[in-house]
């Protein structure tokens, strides 16, 4: 069976959720292979983890260049492993840095790219919602192989345990490679929340929030919920709540299961980052509020009396 | 130091935007197009640079004859000069098409920096930047929320999804920005009168020494082959909270199985 390659993105000591997402999905493409692009180390961590999940091979590329300098040199070896191997499909996660690697990567191939992919059929047709999800449409690489970035919360992840081979790969890079250090790298992650972008909850707060104090009742639905907080942009803008957890047209896209709206109106750019979410439910005490009219629950009343009794009524039944 | 903008016309996201029927590319004709948002924010970028280091400001677009209503409200604000690239043959491309023209264009301009959006939101393809500067051999620097110049070594906070990192290198450099790192200004009658008389340079495939077949829908790596509305959806149960609206709330949780 063809190999296809998939570019793990990890935290740490631990394959992304996304990661398994796609492994899940190269299994019904051809045979899963797993390519790991970081430190020295590295592979050694992720290994098992990739292997309950299908990858038949693991690559590893490991330097420390590859953490000290930004996306080009992830690119380099992956465009060398591509061109070695000729794998039937290459998958990325539809993140920022997938996103950069997979364009760098059509460069170096001359080879056709497809980004927010949510279903890749065997054939290489890949499904991509656009303009927000209000159109969806079937499309395909021509040039070269199907190179696609997959977006997270996609596919539901699948075990299917081996025993990875794992192979090392030569990284070689070029001056060119390294034109961008990475000086500091700082996380600001709150706590123990899932990421939003990969939650399967997610309760969001919108200017109706009115403070950055009060977001701890947003919060406090969120970990009740075991969910991920996110924001308007105009509670964002406002400082209630830090700019990388905003959800929206210029902000993260989220699909998850449930995803809860208080205090947020559903203006069109907000509603472009959640509004393929399983199930809405909204609190607004504008009965006209736009947000309405995608909730599959709403309740029109003050988010300050109806969350501490959805906190409260959640703990009773615990 | 010589800037080069990205400007990108793309159709309003507030209003209904479609595909055409026949090539399922992006309607340009039926909306009401717009300058990508984020575009707004590295032109206000450069400008700052300009005032402090001076040098030139130029935008670079790439799109159909009527960006250049677009480039005329990006001059307003105060660049110096505009590029448009335009050709017939240069209708539907593909990410891999533009950044093949765009990079053409800006080896003619031969600036220090090129600033763009960090995407853009018809494509959202967000690859643009890293595209270039691989044809171009420039560093890129992508999503700055901070960017700082001091003696050629440009050093940009960027945000990503964990939270921030900092990253240097010396130009020539494409750096992209996100909407957090300052607030455009308006364009005032004086600019917008400015503009009219500031030049354009349109750019043909020719100019830039491009073949038809390596940009276009000829020169497309990729293929639309359906498309189809995605169901509106539909609002469900709404009710008014008369004192049990949580209950309520948490009750509907329950049915669906989240609590
Ligand atoms: C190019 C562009 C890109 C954009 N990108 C994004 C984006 O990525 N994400 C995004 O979110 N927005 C984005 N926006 C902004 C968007 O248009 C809206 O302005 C924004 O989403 C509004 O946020 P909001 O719903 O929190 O605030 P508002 O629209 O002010 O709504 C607040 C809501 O809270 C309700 N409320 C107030 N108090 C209470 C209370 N006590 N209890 C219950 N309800 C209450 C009000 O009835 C109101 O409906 C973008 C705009 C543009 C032009
Ligand atoms: N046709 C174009 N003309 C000028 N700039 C563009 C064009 N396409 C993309 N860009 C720039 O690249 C950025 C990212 O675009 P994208 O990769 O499409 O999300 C945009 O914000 C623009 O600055």
């Amino acid at each position: 069976m063809a190999e296809v390659l998939v570019a793990v993105e990890h935290a740490g000591e631990t394959p992304k959720k996304v990661t398994l997402e796609l492994l899940t999905l190269a299994r019904s493409l051809g045979e899963p292979s797993a390519v790991v692009l970081g430190g020295p180390g590295d592979t050694e961590k992720l290994v098992d983890r990739l292997g309950e999940y299908g990858a038949v091979r693991v690559y590893a590329a490991e330097h420390e260049d590859l953490d000290g300098y930004l996306v080009a040199p992830k690119a380099t070896v992956l465009a060398g492993l591509v061109r070695s191997i000729n794998p039937a499909a290459v998958l990325l996660p539809s993140t920022q840095e997938g996103k950069e690697i997979a364009g760098r990567l059509a460069v170096k191939l001359d080879n056709g790219l497809l980004t927010d992919v949510v279903d890749l059929a065997a054939d290489g047709t890949a499904t991509q919602p656009v303009f927000a999800g209000s159109v969806i449409v079937t499309a395909k690489v021509t040039k070269g192989l199907p190179l696609v970035t997959v977006r997270p919360n996609s596919v539901t992840p699948s075990q299917a345990p081996v025993a990875p081979m794992v192979s090392t790969v030569e990284v070689e890079l070029t001056d060119a490679d390294r034109l961008v250090r990475v000086v500091e790298r700082r996380a600001e992650q709150k706590g123990t929340r899932p990421e939003l972008t990969e939650a399967s909850v997610v309760v969001a707060g919108g200017r109706g929030v009115g403070s950055a104090e009060n977001f701890a009742l947003v919060e406090e639905l969120a970990d009740l919920l075991g969910g991920a907080v996110g924001a308007s942009r105009a509670a964002t803008d406002s400082g209630y709540y830090p700019h990388q957890f905003q959800v929206g047209q210029t902000g993260k896209t989220v699909s998850p299961q449930l995803y809860i709206a208080l205090g947020i109106s559903g203006a069109i750019q907000h509603r472009a980052g959640m509004q393929t979410s399983r199930t809405i439910v909204a609190v607004n005490k504008d009965a006209e509020a736009p947000i309405f009219e995608l909730a599959d629950f709403g309740v029109v009343g003050d988010l300050f009396t109806v969350v501490p009794q959805v906190v409260e009524e959640i703990r009773k039944r615990k | 130091m010589n800037i080069v903008v990205l400007v990108k016309q793309v159709p309003d996201s507030g209003s209904e935007r479609r595909l055409r029927d026949d090539d399922y590319t992006v309607d340009r004709e039926s909306a009401s197009n717009i300058i990508n948002e984020m575009d707004e924010y590295a032109i206000e970028e450069a400008l700052r640079l300009r005032e402090a280091y001076g040098g030139e400001v130029t935008i670079l677009t790439m799109g159909p004859a009527r960006s250049v209503e677009s480039i005329r409200k990006a001059l307003s604000m105060g660049p110096d000069k505009a590029v448009h690239v335009q050709d017939d043959a240069l209708a539907g491309s593909c990410a891999l098409g533009t950044s093949r023209a765009l990079a053409a264009a800006i080896r003619t301009l031969s600036p220090d920096l090129v600033l763009a959006g960090a995407e853009s939101t018809d494509g959202r393809v967000q690859a643009m930047p890293h595209m270039l500067a691989e044809r171009l051999g420039f560093a890129a620097l992508t999503g700055a929320r901070k960017l700082t110049v001091q003696d050629g070594t440009l050093t940009v906070e960027r945000q990503t999804e964990e939270g921030y990192e900092v990253v240097t290198a010396a130009t020539p450099a494409v750096v992209s920005v996100w909407d957090t790192i300052n607030e455009p200004r308006y364009p005032n009658f004086k600019g917008i009168m400015e503009a009219k008389k500031k030049p354009v340079t349109t750019l043909g495939l020719a100019e830039l020494g491009l073949a038809a077949g390596e940009v276009g829908s000829a020169g497309a790596t990729s293929t639309v082959l359906a498309a189809r509305n995605r169901p509106e959806r539909q609002g469900g149960t709404k009710i008014t909270d008369e004192g049990a609206g949580g209950t309520k709330l948490v009750e509907f949780l329950a049915s669906e199985k989240f609590v």
